[in-house]
């Protein structure tokens, strides 16, 4: 299985993430430059955290209007799994591949923390490894990560399941604890936490198993056994 | 062609928190002696300079600018364009 991993000026969780795709799941992960084409091979597509142009402006919106991000939007389109985390969610809702929008946390602080994701939708991609309310212990890492949207398009949202993952208490002052969302089709998901970071025993002091299954999940919808 | 200073106003609509702002009124007015100042509001302003026509083509041109790329979010953020002579 082909990956992507799109990497913007700025990018800084794109390593990480290539390791886990690589080493730990044994995936054909490949960097792909903001400013040359998608490539053709690509069977999933992932955007890394980071601060992409320094968050100039407002995060992800200058990523967002990337060339290389017309060409996600058409792999969207096919149906093709996409997942954004942090800064890579950011870019997504930016670029209205995701509805909604990210400000600046509650607190006004760059959290860097761990905190226990609930799966509220297990049949994207990314989650159809999880029960529902499967409980994830994963990192999050930003200053911009308070998802808001306005009441009707929370109403949509609710509607058409498309809030994956919310946090088990306040964290940032995100409407309804909402850590995660996917588009209609289900095959878009961005998320804040960092999974790249809970996967591996090594550095993940609580449980590696539930963060793995987001990879899992990508592996099952390919119909590979890992 | 005459050349004009545009500045744009981004804010957020009402109803959308603003903690920056709350946090300049609680921690740093309000601890003064300025109990008459009941809201601030943060927002972001970009000042543009373009060679336009007249005025009224050049706030149209900015605003078709600040649409076209999302230079402010409409889901959560208003934008007030004022144009000025230079």
């Amino acid at each position: 299985m082909n990956v992507g991993v799109v990497v913007f000026p700025g990018s800084n969780c794109d390593r990480d993430m290539y390791h886990v795709l690589s080493d730990v799941f044994n995936l054909n992960a490949q960097y792909c430059w903001h400013d040359k084409p998608l490539p053709e091979n690509l069977d999933a597509v992932v955007l890394p955290g980071g601060f992409s142009y320094g968050d100039r402006l407002r995060a992800g919106v200058i990523a967002a209007n990337s060339p290389i991000i017309q060409d996600v939007k058409k792999i969207a389109e096919k149906g093709l799994p996409i997942l954004g985390v942090c800064n890579g969610f950011q870019i997504l809702v930016e670029s209205g591949l995701l509805p909604g929008v990210l400000l600046k946390n509650d607190s006004l602080n760059f959290m860097c923390e761990w905190t226990n994701l609930i799966v509220e939708n297990n049949k994207t991609p990314f989650t159809n490894q999880f029960e529902l309310n499967q409980k994830i212990p994963i990192p999050i890492a930003n200053g911009e990560g308070r998802y808001y949207v306005d009441d009707d398009t929370l109403k949509t949202l609710e509607e058409k399941n498309q809030i994956v993952f919310k946090y088990d208490k306040v964290v940032n002052g995100s409407l309804n604890q909402i850590a995660g969302v996917c588009n209609e089709d289900g095959n878009v998901v961005g998320m804040m936490p960092h999974p790249e970071r809970a996967v591996e025993s090594e550095i993940n002091p609580q449980d590696n198993e539930p963060s793995s299954l987001i990879f899992e999940s990508l592996l099952k919808k390919a119909g590979i056994e890992n | 062609m005459t050349n004009y200073q545009v500045h744009v106003t981004i804010e957020n609509k009402p109803g959308i928190s603003d903690p920056e702002g709350k946090t300049i009124l609680n921690d740093l007015v309000m601890k003064g002696t300025h109990k008459n100042i009941s809201q601030i509001k943060t927002a972001k302003m970009l000042k543009f300079s373009i060679d336009e026509t007249d005025k009224e083509t050049a706030q149209s041109k900015i605003k078709e600018i600040c649409d076209e790329l999302r230079i402010y979010n409409p889901m959560v953020s208003v934008v007030k364009i004022d144009v000025f002579d230079v």
